[in-house]
């Protein structure tokens, strides 16, 4: 069983998102559960994967049995055992969350439709990560798109046209990245990775990698979200399911971030990408440019999904700047916001989710009050943005930390100052949503608002709580942005050193 | 080289207000009571700890205490040497007299969410003990910036729009400063490799440029020079005066603007050290830097009618008397720094308790309102006096002991224009003090009342305090022994041990 | 000349990778969005297909193969073209066919929504 686990993984969710529907058609309540039971499986087969990779080294799994480079393999080293539990435990909280949000905003009908595209979505971004060929991946990375296009549909008011122009942008992404494929393939004559990065060190010269190159980074660029690529983001974010940005906030763009990092640093190794073509410098003007412009346009925003959609395109940022900073700490920095974004950013959609069902409140300015109505929930809210703000000890500090370090190292004094100032205006936003939360109830009561102390009293406020389900996994990934922040070097230890190159400082 | 003892202590004492505020936060808004029971139980119990710190460090050993990594080769560190155990005292101690003062004073005006505002003053004492223990920079940061969050709740506890302004002011200069606190220490880290702060120093011989060391100085300096309110970085400290008295006494002339102080003290003396900032050329920029604060602050001072931003423009400048201190690099000067800092605390506390019981008597924030007040509040206005005299540095209150070793510290160091500094500002607290003891026993009042003072919870932490400024400035090492404390700390500067 | 020549299946899978990109950008119809993005697809479908062929090769069947083991040393690689690229575009083609039918099937809903294909249409009635 364990030596199946990484197939497992996938299996599993494949499996079962056929057989959905067709249980969904005897009683449409049984799909949310059967899916909740793959998706629980299925983490537990990723666990075992993470423990067999920690325990006894990088694992191959060759689909079939065909020795690569002519069959399929699943490569799944430290990086990826990492993520992939990141992504499977996100995924099974957010299943577990959004069972009511999805029955509000889901048409009954739907419902078994709806999670056999969710799990498929989840099966692929598994996928993504797990794979060791460049083919099978751009087959993942289009059925994660495919589905999300599906998804993101059943939103809103303007989820159609936000679904429509992901659609168009997602298949020029995932077209270069095949073509970047095919320029591979010439020179090479090879799609598994391991053998890529054996063979395209004496080639490195060719025009052909160059194009190659430059195709992956757009291709892949633009299915996580990077300045200046994302305009497809903030729309589909907005406009889908609550469910549904809660699943792909978190998960989408961090497993693509998850490929650029396996792009550049194994197809291509970190030579190539730094110095033979100067990819790095590029990349930290774009990703310093984006950390500024997303963190800017989420200050303007009145819709809370949308702001942090926004922010997350600042943060996506964060993670390419620490491959650009190539350097030991930027690295670790950058892997790491992988993993601390990805809490932060889940929790908060999380709670958004939670806020939306349980008050309809989509307006950052209707915020107002609300401790007193959801207290759990706020807590986690302000510690989810403190994390993004970067207050220790939560996780976003220390992947910033590693950041200011790299760029330190670098001597990048330039991209300190854009990581700090960053820093400043995430605090403009998250906290001004928090003096909304916590320290406004007066401000309409008491017109005026001198002395303030004639009012002692509010008016009794019923703490109305959401609903168990949907709590408990907003705190369970508060608990986990704390516990990436606290246990960051074990992480670090275990799974991220090792992307670190040899040889470099 | 001094022992090292490894206890757990430092820890407990972190984590008995940080337990203790999550009790706090779950007691039901109504329970007064036990929410105060809690807060009292962990007041002395931290306390306790504290105390029984003592006796090990004046042996002269260091209690030091390496917990979990927190980054490779980064730890979550505790460490508690000389300098480091007298902030603890002194935030330790005055908690339990403002937690009593606390109950007094939001049972007075019946205020509201007291849950909040006890947690958050909790979580502020949990963050203070954490910077005093704090044996590396990362951990210092760590509990720096928490105090930072942890502080933002009572100042915007009015919640109505000035103190929401005030907040967002408060946030706008502390987490500015952070970001270049932040900065600085991960500079320091990839250029020296260590943070662990060191009497002496430990920048030196690390073959960093003068540029480069100077560049992070200000840094730090601008970084922990918010907190305490230096000019021109001191605009959110009035401002923050909204907050409720309590908050006010402890936090802003003991806790959160001392941490700033703390942190510059460790800068100058436990990150860079005496040596290097005399050969990178910054000490006498730094001295004259808070130089000017002093005086205009004073100036400041002058000005302002009502009491607490009177106050609080005295705190800025007697803070920067303390970095003013380190900043000159002499043992005597250094240790009149240090001692400042639990003389200022006891002083200045005493000043704002007095501000907030003729609050919560009589309404009156202003000054020119407080004419005859001694008639009516007499022990009240007593302490003010007393403490007032002390914050000019009239013998016997302990105020005098740590100026005299500034100065002292001045000539030392043959900065005589430094001497004129501190006379000067004696002067002008003298000037913006006086008039108030004046108005307040030698004016008739408007109209005539007759002995009314605060309640019990009110008036006995004042008197508390007092006498407290009143034994240090004869006893200079009673029961605490901060003068040892501050003594045996500039040595260990000094000689770099 | 003989650069643009000898290079031909490039440059018309760039030529009509383009003429797809354009549309997919600049017209303001969803559905020649679309029927760009079906050119820019088939483009790089037939750029795959290209990059198989070789000169004077046939289709990569062995001949006998059913009734004798061959020495896989005897057979001659360059006398069949490469399989694996056609292979790669069938699932590219499924994968295209899909993204086809989703997207249209969105431009239905858009126009049971809001009784157009316009782009610029739509987004008034949104605004």
């Amino acid at each position: 069983m364990m030596q199946q686990a990484p197939a497992l993984t996938i299996a599993i969710l494949l499996l079962t998102a056929f057989w959905v529907p067709i249980f969904g058609m005897v009683k449409r309540e049984s799909a949310y559960y059967i899916s909740l039971t793959a998706m629980f499986f299925s983490f537990l087969a990723a666990c075992a994967t993470l423990y067999a990779v920690v325990t006894t080294g990088p694992i191959h799994y060759r689909m079939g049995g065909w020795p690569p480079p002519w069959g399929i393999e699943f490569v799944i080293d430290y990086l990826n055992a990492g993520v992939l539990v990141l992504i499977s435990l996100i995924s099974l909280l957010t299943t577990v969350s959004a069972k009511k949000s999805v029955e509000r905003e889901i048409h009954r009908s739907k419902w078994p439709l709806f999670w056999s595209l969710y799990l498929l979505l989840v099966m692929s971004l598994m996928g993504m990560t797990e794979t060791g060929d460049m083919f099978n991946m751009y087959v993942y990375l289009e059925v994660s798109s495919l589905t999300a296009y599906g998804l993101i549909a059943m939103g809103e008011k303007g989820a159609l046209m936000a679904s429509f122009n992901y659609v168009i942008l997602g298949s020029v992404g995932a077209s270069f990245y095949l073509l970047g494929v095919g320029y591979l393939y010439i020179a090479t004559g090879s799609l598994n990775m391991a053998d890529l990065s054996k063979i395209l060190p004496s080639i490195y010269r060719s025009k052909v990698i160059f194009t190659a190159f430059a195709f992956f980074i757009v291709g892949i660029g633009l299915k996580m979200g990077l300045f200046p690529l994302h305009m497809w983001l903030p729309d589909a974010y907005t406009h889908a399911p609550s469910a549904i940005s809660t699943l792909i906030a978190p998960t989408m763009t961090k497993v693509s971030a998850y490929v650029f990092f396996r792009i550049i640093l194994t197809v291509f190794n970190p030579h190539f990408s730094w110095e033979v073509i100067p990819a790095a410098t590029l990349l930290r003007w774009i990703a310093a440019v984006g950390i500024i412009y997303g963190s800017i346009m989420a200050i303007a925003q009145k819709d809370i999904k949308r702001m942090l959609a926004y922010s997350s395109i600042s943060q996506i940022g964060y993670i390419v700047l620490g491959i650009a900073l190539a350097n030991r700490m930027g690295l670790i920095g950058g892997a790491l916001h992988i993993f601390s974004h990805a809490f932060a950013k889940g929790s908060l959609f999380m709670v958004v989710m939670a806020v939306i069902y349980k008050t309809g409140i989509r307006n950052i300015d209707d915020f107002k009050g609300l401790n007193r109505k959801m207290p759990f929930t706020m807590a986690a809210f302000c510690l989810a943005a403190f994390s993004m703000v970067g207050v220790p000890p939560t996780a976003g500090f220390f992947s910033k930390w590693y950041l200011v370090l790299g760029t330190v190292a670098g001597k990048y004094w330039w991209l300190t100052a854009v990581i700090l100032a960053s820093s400043l205006l995430n605090a403009v936003y998250f906290f001004r949503i928090i003096e909304k939360i916590y320290f406004s109830s007066f401000v309409d009561l008491v017109t005026g608002g001198s002395g303030g102390h004639e009012h002692h009293e509010l008016p009794a406020v019923a703490v109305a709580e959401a609903p168990l389900m949907m709590l408990v996994p907003i705190l369970l990934m508060a608990a986990g942005i704390l516990a990436v922040g606290l246990f960051n070097t074990q992480i670090i230890h275990h799974l991220l050193q090792f992307i670190v190159p040899k040889g470099l400082a | 080289m001094n022992t090292i003892v490894i206890s757990y202590k430092p820890l407990y004492a972190v984590l008995v207000s940080l337990v203790g505020a999550f009790f706090i936060l779950f007691t039901s808004e109504k329970r007064q009571n036990l929410r105060e029971a809690w807060t009292f139980i962990a007041a002395f119990i931290k306390f306790g700890i504290v105390i029984s710190m003592l006796p090990v460090i004046l042996h002269g050993k260091i209690i030091k205490l390496t917990l979990v990594e927190l980054a490779p080769g980064l730890s979550l560190m505790f460490k508690v040497d000389f300098f480091g155990i007298i902030f603890g005292l002194v935030a330790s101690g005055l908690w339990i007299v403002t937690s009593l003062y606390s109950i007094g004073y939001m049972r007075g005006l019946k205020e509201h969410a007291q849950n909040r505002y006890f947690f958050a003053f909790a979580l502020c004492l949990s963050a203070t003990m954490g910077i005093a223990f704090s044996g590396n920079l990362l951990t210092f940061y760590l509990f720096y910036e928490m105090l930072t969050i942890a502080t933002y709740p009572l100042v915007t506890h009015n919640e109505d729009e000035e103190a929401v302004k005030a907040g967002r002011k408060y946030l706008t200069y502390t987490l500015t400063a952070g970001v270049l606190l932040l900065f600085a220490i991960g500079a320091t880290y990839i250029y020296a490799g260590t943070l662990e702060f060191t009497p002496g120093g430990f920048l030196k011989g690390h073959n960093i440029s003068i540029g480069m060391l100077q560049i992070l100085l200000v840094a730090y300096l601008i970084g922990c020079g918010v907190k305490a309110g230096v000019m021109p970085f001191h605009a959110w400290l009035p401002s923050a005066m909204v907050a409720p008295t309590p908050v006010s006494a402890l936090l802003h002339a003991v806790a959160v603007v001392k941490a700033g102080v703390f942190g510059c003290v460790r800068i100058i003396a436990y990150v860079f050290g005496p040596v290097l900032l005399k050969d990178i050329h910054m000490w006498l920029i730094v001295a004259y830097f808070v130089s000017f604060t002093i005086i205009v602050s004073s100036l400041f001072a002058l000005a302002s009618d009502n009491l607490k931003r009177r106050l609080a423009f005295s705190t800025i400048s007697q803070l920067s008397y303390i970095i003013l201190g380190a900043a000159l690099l002499s043992k005597s000067s250094l240790t009149g720094s240090i001692l400042h800092i639990p003389n200022h605390a006891y002083m200045k506390i005493t000043l704002f308790f007095c501000a907030g019981a003729i609050f919560v008597k009589t309404g009156k924030k202003n000054i020119s309102e407080m004419d005859g007040i001694g008639r009516q509040m007499p022990f009240t206005m007593l302490a003010f006096t007393l403490a007032s005299f002390g914050m000019v540095g009239i013998p016997p209150l302990c105020g005098f002991i740590s100026k005299w070793y500034l100065c002292l510290g001045t000539l030392q160091a043959h900065e005589i224009f430094f001497l004129f500094v501190l006379l000067t500002s004696a002067v002008l607290n003298a000037a913006y003090f006086f008039p108030i003891v004046y108005a307040a026993f030698f004016r008739k009042p408007a109209e005539a009342t007759g002995v009314a003072e605060a309640s019990i919870p009110l008036v006995l932490p004042l008197s508390i305090t007092v006498v407290m400024a009143v034994i240090f400035g004869i006893f200079p090492n009673f029961l605490f022994h901060f003068f040892d404390l501050a003594r045996n700390a500039a040595t260990s500067i000094i000689t770099g041990m | 000349m003989d650069f643009i020549v000898s290079k031909f299946n490039y440059w018309i899978y760039i030529i009509m990778m383009m003429i797809g990109f354009y549309a997919m950008i600049a017209k303001r119809n969803l559905v020649k969005k679309i029927i760009g993005m079906n050119i820019f697809q088939t483009a790089i479908i037939l750029f795959y297909v290209s990059i198989g062929a070789k000169k004077g090769a046939t289709i990569p069947i062995l001949e006998a193969a059913h009734h004798a083991k061959i020495p896989p040393e005897s057979i001659e690689v360059a006398k069949y073209i490469n399989p694996l690229p056609h292979v790669l575009m069938l699932t590219a083609i499924v994968v295209g066919v899909s993204v086809t039918g989703v997207a249209l099937a969105l431009i239905i809903l858009i126009y049971r929504r809001y009784h157009t294909v316009e782009e610029d249409e739509i987004l008034r009635q949104l605004s």
